[in-house]
């Protein structure tokens, strides 16, 4: 009896240490940290609970840019994780590398995985996507921004908080009464290239660079400086010498004073919801990002900053399969929602938002769909589908410069934009080199 | 006169100088002359291929006005940094060497700073001058002066000179102290009895005596303001506002990895090799001929 129950246990210790070497390992380098760090973890715990013939390791590698490079670096020895996080302005620089990345949609395929591509919604996809609709990596975490309103600090300045924000005519004039009130900070802003160029020119649909804001090819140039940014930055510069709009940083510095309640309107991207919503102590509120009603009539969309997850070249067919059922249970509409309610980040899948209706949380949390229904409205067109410019990151910081001499007054925004577009279009050159 | 070891042979010295020249070759030639040999290509960043432009990356660099325009703001902040922190630790140094009592405690004192990495400095300095929640920028404002080191370039600089120089001024300290003591009390004695005042007997006797610590200490600081000071300058305005901070190495960093142009970042480590083998070669031809030792 006692031998019995040796060898039982003897084979069990062996069954488990088998099984464990059976399994694949998949690995996953991400950038996240604190509260979206422990959530991804729970994915990824889910995940590996939910089969035996996988194991994903996820690994923090640092910020967006740091786990870009640590990416590149390991390709270039050869020890690549099989899934990355690139955050979507390195698109153009992972798309250049053919020979490092294998699509996603590739991957699916060669796994045989379920994989209908017209389940990820439209707006989401198309910056991942080949111009043939076919998906290039899987969009993991998109937010879009909007207008966040401090309604007592409106409210303090006699101000109604309900009223109309829908243009920026309409917050030009609220920003007058904040001023006046003698409110220290009426508007702050974070990520300025993001919001105020780049979702600026697709939300007026007004080309942000040439060839389709480089979809059709490395050859595009910036066009940014046209007419319509040229008014918005100038009105924004001048609000900067008034002291009605306040430069925090080129980051999310802005984020600090307007959960503090100094600030009454804050243009930050909607992921910003986990944040305010643990740290505001006072009546906030989510309205869409304002439009120019001189430029159009009725917005297009918004388009979507975060990362996404490439595929890398050079592992076992094993593997690949592994990636695939990992990938797919991330696609999966309970996941999905789960982290869209969690994150503040969008759905990725039009499932995964019906399901977060059906569940009741946009009515138990009024203006998280915003950013959905904002993202979603209408049929992308050529310039509001995404961005795809090579040594974007760095053409960002370019923006940065020159936006930060119009706030100082230095220069005026037609200049500023112009040596913009200049500079950037020297960047994009190199990288059209580069990528031949 | 000259006193000289000398080993019969050849073998001993050379299997003794083996493990530094192996130290140099492994970690300053090979990637030197990688860096030499990259700043040819146009490569991609995953190293999948590379395109032969051979002096192109030099020739982008310079024409492009902001390259050039940051030789001026690393020749300004290099110099700001070696004169404050030189400065200021030689007058500290005088001070402590004229304390009699509880010199070791200043001493101690003094030089905390420069276990500060300067990543770590650069934050502790932000957060005093942080333009909301900063302890100076709110005595500032008290005053009626409104600090925004975000928007102005010029006190953007200053505090990234400040927080540079500051973790120096221990090292400085140090070195100045050690020279003045090493200065014998007989001269100084002697002149204060021919009747010159501290004034007269700091520039005339221990300034003098003083300069090769001088001399070796500016070499340093300068090397030192030139590439160690990066973290510093990432922390507290990553280059900006516009590109008032962003000295050339700072450059390197953003082109490389920032940009991924890895041409363009090779050329530009080839050039700041050039730049400090010809600061050193001018520092140590021109002035040290006024060093007395």
């Amino acid at each position: 009896m006692k031998h019995t129950i040796s060898i039982l246990a003897a084979a069990a210790v062996l069954g488990s240490a088998q099984s464990a070497l059976a399994q694949t390992e998949i690995e996953f380098w991400h950038a996240f940290t604190g509260r979206l760090g422990e959530l991804v973890a729970e994915q990824v715990e889910t995940f590996n609970a939910s089969q035996d013939a996988y194991q994903v390791v996820a690994s923090h590698k640092g910020n967006y840019s740091e786990t870009l490079n640590a990416g590149i670096a390991a390709f270039r020895a050869g020890e690549q994780p099989d899934i990355l996080m690139v955050f979507e302005v390195g698109t153009a620089t992972m798309m250049g590398a053919k020979g490092a990345i294998k699509p996603v949609y590739e991957v699916m395929a060669d796994a045989g995985a379920d994989f209908d591509q017209s389940k990820y919604i439209g707006s989401v996809k198309g910056y991942y996507t080949t111009p043939d609709g076919d998906m290039l990596s899987l969009p993991f975490n998109s937010s879009t921004p909007v207008l966040w309103v401090n309604r007592d600090k409106l409210e303090e300045a006699g101000i109604d908080p309900d009223t109309d924000l829908s243009t920026w005519e309409q917050v030009g004039a609220v920003l007058d009464q904040l001023k006046e009130a003698g409110v220290d900070c009426p508007m702050t802003t974070a990520w300025q290239s993001w919001i105020h160029l780049e979702n600026f020119s697709a939300y007026h649909d007004v080309p942000f660079a040439t060839k389709d804001n480089g979809f059709g090819g490395t050859d595009t140039e910036l066009a940014f400086n046209g007419a319509a940014q040229v008014a918005h930055i100038s009105a924004m510069g001048d609000w900067a010498r008034d002291g009605k709009f306040i430069y925090a940083g080129r980051r999310n510095e802005g984020g600090a004073n307007f959960r503090a309640g100094e600030c009454a309107l804050f243009t930050e991207s909607s992921a910003g919801y986990a944040g305010i919503k643990a740290e505001a102590e006072f009546d906030f509120e989510v309205r869409p990002l304002p439009y120019w009603e001189s430029v159009t009539d009725e917005p297009q969309n918004t388009i979507i900053g975060g990362a996404s997850l490439w595929v890398m070249e050079g592992q076992t067919e094993e593997e690949y399969k592994g990636v695939a059922a990992f990938l797919n249970f991330l696609s999966s509409p309970e996941i999905q929602a789960k982290w869209h309610q969690d994150t503040g980040y969008l759905p990725i899948t039009s499932e995964a938002g019906e399901l977060t209706r059906s569940q009741g949380f946009y009515d138990e949390n009024p203006g998280t769909d915003i950013a959905v229904t904002q993202m979603t409205a209408k049929q992308p067109t050529a310039n509001s589908k995404g961005l795809r410019l090579g040594s974007f990151d760095q053409i960002r910081g370019i923006i940065d410069e020159e936006l930060e001499a119009v706030w100082s007054g230095d220069k005026d925004a037609q200049a500023a934009l112009d040596s913009a577009v200049e500079r950037g279009n020297a960047l994009l050159r190199r990288f059209e080199q580069a990528s031949r | 006169m000259e006193k000289r070891v000398t080993f019969k042979g050849r073998w001993l010295p050379l299997l003794l100088v083996l493990p530094q020249i192996a130290i140099t070759a492994i970690f300053f030639f090979y990637p030197a002359g990688q860096a030499i040999w990259q700043s040819l290509f146009i490569p991609d960043p995953f190293g999948l291929s590379m395109r032969w432009v051979g002096l192109g990356n030099f020739e982008f660099l310079l024409s492009d006005p902001y390259y050039r325009a940051s030789f001026v703001t690393t020749a300004v902040f290099s110099i700001l940094v070696t004169l404050v922190s030189m400065g200021v630790a030689l007058y500290l140094a005088v001070l402590a060497d004229r304390l009699i009592k509880g010199s070791g405690t200043y001493r101690t004192l003094l030089i905390w700073p420069y276990a500060v990495a300067p990543a770590v400095a650069g934050v502790l300095w932000l957060f005093m001058f942080n333009t909301r929640v900063g302890v100076v920028t709110w005595y500032l404002g008290l005053l009626g002066y409104d600090w925004n080191h975000v928007l102005n370039e010029g006190e953007a600089m200053g505090l990234v000179v400040v927080a540079s120089a500051w973790g120096r001024i221990s090292y400085n300290f140090l070195f100045f102290l050690a020279g003045l003591q090493a200065i014998p009390k007989s001269v100084i004695e002697a002149a204060a009895i021919d009747g010159a005042h501290f004034w007269t007997r700091f520039r005339t006797i221990v300034f003098p005596l003083l300069s090769p610590t001088t001399f070796f200490l500016m070499v340093v600081n300068i090397i030192y303001a030139f590439f160690e000071t990066f973290g510093v300058i990432h922390t507290i305005t990553s280059g900006g506002p516009q590109q008032a901070t962003t000295i050339l190495v700072y450059k390197v960093y953003s082109d490389g990895f920032v940009g991924q142009d890895l041409g363009s970042s090779a050329a530009q480590s080839v050039i700041l090799l050039l730049i400090v083998s010809v600061l050193t070669v001018v520092q140590f031809k021109y002035i040290e001929r006024r060093v007395h030792y």
